[in-house]
């Protein structure tokens, strides 16, 4: 209040003044601003620049003093001994078999779910979609063991089934996604297509999965790298290194004392498993941060 | 009797519907029923059991808790957790939130600083657990001679009691670019007559940040202290590459011990109790953030009612 009527009554000169002060403090803190920025990313930077480099190296340089930052010359076929002394293709292929189902599976069950969820009257829906909404609140820990002891009793250990077929089934997260963007779609578009005497998976199909797009491939980039970089996962259920994911075999290069690869190799492999996220995120970079917008703030 | 007619066909029309509904939430519901319900009771039953994959499990009562409570690596294991995320909590939100602060305001070449910042974080995961070892190397690693060229002999990050744990609460905020995009939402999402007004009232920056911003933002706050608690407390990865649990277990995490519990000693009546212990935990602390939100989350709805 005070500070109002201080304003109100300086000569205008003392106005302008301020007005100047205010832009040069606003100056000043871009100026300090943009300092943090750029460091913080170079800071950010550094390892992966630091990866690929190594990666590029000959062992003798990996170890030098003072460090070699750009390699005298850039060493590839690190890459290729690499994939000749470990199965990389097959890992890679691996991965890419799991993410893909999974892919599939969530955004075909979930969507399904959805639609009946955000369209369809039955009576107890509500209650479902609340009992199926709590298990977001249950953390995995609980149902890790429990479930690698039923998956073990139906002999499904050392195989994709456990990483794949759950995603046929549904994901809580992804389900509440999709439900909150079809129920922002015009109902009109439907009751013209029921008029025609159009059934409900004619709706769900040619109408609401075409106008869903941006939600699809949203849920579809964010399976993708969680499943490429899972871990966990993977790890529990595959014995047999044939059946690797990359994220498993990377691990067991890295922990294996006998056959364990040089750094630079190391360093050619994990550039290798980083590969398709980075081109993924790179492809899709505003989904990617728009998704995390959605699922941030609602899930 | 038109009207009966009437009636009866917006019945069947109505069940119809409804069992349409049912085709289409089916494989979801049987998800819920075979990989989330079926699972939580055969836990609960094989917590209090001696199953070991192997051999008849035999019913023990309450002798996994009771071991647990008095087996001191499971003490450490709970200690290592507990310390990681009361110092990675805070800094994860703190950290992540200046950053979005510092890109909210009109800069050039923000998408680019966004790009960079929440690169890591898509790649999280093994790859990136095997990078920084490699840079926390005592001899050769990136961060050592960088500390080298500063005049400070660096420490055996991975090797050494208290350095390990420091170098997995340092690699955890490699990833805090996730949360920018939610922080720079919220920020936008803030409306700008509040700081003119204010402005028109002579508040200065601080000021402006504390009345404004914060409760402004206090429910995205609240989202994300809740899930970093959840995340903090399945600490795995990390410790699993980086240190593999050591030394002397000072980054055994509480994910680690149940791993080593259920899948090297194959113990998984026990490991499921500790699956149990922790749920609880978590449930209990989610709770009591909710409970204490009413006091510090502001709610735009409350201001437009009130």
């Amino acid at each position: 209040m005070n500070n109002r009527i201080a304003i109100s009554d300086s000569p205008l000169s003392l106005k302008k003044t301020k007005r100047l002060n205010q832009r040069v403090t606003r100056n000043i803190v871009k100026v300090f601003s943009y300092i943090v920025l750029i460091t913080g990313s170079i800071i950010f930077l550094i390892p992966l620049f630091w990866q690929i480099s190594t990666s590029l190296k000959t062992p003798e340089e990996t170890i030098l003093y003072p460090p070699v930052w750009i390699p005298a010359s850039f060493q590839w076929q690190n890459y290729l001994e690499l994939i000749e002394r470990f199965p990389y293709h097959l890992y890679s292929r691996n991965s890419l078999i799991i993410s893909i189902s999974v892919i599939l599976g969530t955004v075909f069950s979930n969507s399904l779910a959805a639609y009946g969820f955000a369209r369809l009257r039955m009576p107890g829906k509500d209650v479902i979609f609340i009992i199926l909404l709590s298990t977001l609140m249950l953390p995995s820990v609980v149902l890790i063991i429990p479930q690698f002891v039923i998956f073990q009793s139906l002999k499904w250990t050392n195989t994709y089934y456990p990483l794949i077929v759950p995603a046929f089934f549904g994901n809580a997260f992804y389900l509440f996604l999709m439900r909150q963007f079809f129920m922002g779609i015009p109902r009109e578009l439907e009751d013209a297509a029921r008029i025609d005497g159009a059934g409900y998976f004619r709706i769900y199909s040619q109408i609401i999965l075409p106008l869903s797009k941006p939600a699809l491939i949203t849920v579809a980039l964010f399976t993708f790298v969680a499943t490429w970089n899972d871990f966990f996962g993977p790890l529990i259920y595959l014995s047999d290194s044939a059946k690797y994911t990359i994220a498993v075999a990377l691990r067991y290069l890295q922990g294996s004392v006998r056959s364990r690869p040089e750094n630079h190799l190391l360093m050619a492999a994990a550039t290798l498993s980083m590969l398709p996220c980075i081109l993924v995120f790179f492809a899709a970079q505003r989904q990617f941060i728009q998704g995390t917008v959605i699922t941030g703030v609602k899930g | 009797m038109i009207l009966s007619i009437k009636n009866k066909f917006h019945l069947t029309e109505r069940r119809r519907e409804a069992i349409a509904c049912a085709l289409f939430i089916a494989p979801v519901v049987v998800g819920f029923l075979a990989f989330t319900l079926i699972p939580l009771l055969v836990s609960g039953v094989v917590s209090f059991t001696n199953y070991s994959l192997a051999g008849q499990p035999v019913f023990v009562g309450f002798d996994n808790y009771i071991f647990l409570f008095q087996d001191k690596f499971w003490w450490n294991s709970v200690r290592v957790t507990i310390v990681y995320a009361i110092i990675v909590v805070p800094l994860w939100l703190v950290n992540s939130l200046l950053l979005a602060l510092l890109m909210n305001q009109n800069l050039k070449g923000v998408h680019v600083f966004r790009t960079i910042y929440y690169l890591p974080a898509v790649l999280a995961g093994v790859a990136v657990a095997v990078l920084w070892r490699w840079i926390l190397n005592y001899r050769f690693g990136l961060m050592n001679i960088l500390l080298g060229e500063l005049g400070i002999a660096g420490p055996n990050w991975l090797g050494q009691k208290p350095w390990a744990f420091y170098s997995i609460i340092l690699m955890s905020q490699y990833a805090i670019g996730w949360y920018l995009p939610i922080w720079l939402g919220g920020l936008q999402n803030i409306p700008t007559e509040l700081y003119e007004a204010a402005e028109i009232d002579g508040a200065d920056g601080l000021t402006k940040f504390f009345r404004i911003t914060l409760p402004m933002l206090s429910p995205i706050i609240l989202y994300n202290l809740v899930m970093n608690i959840i995340w903090a407390t399945q600490l795995f990865t990390e410790p699993f590459i980086l240190t593999g649990g050591g030394p002397q277990f000072s980054t055994t995490s509480y994910m680690m011990y149940l791993y080593n519990n259920a899948f090297s000693y194959m113990k998984m009546g026990l490991a499921t109790a500790m699956g149990w212990i922790l749920f609880v935990v978590v449930l209990i602390l989610t709770l009591m953030v909710f409970k204490s939100s009413p006091m510090w989350v502001y709610y735009e709805s409350e201001r437009r009612n009130g």
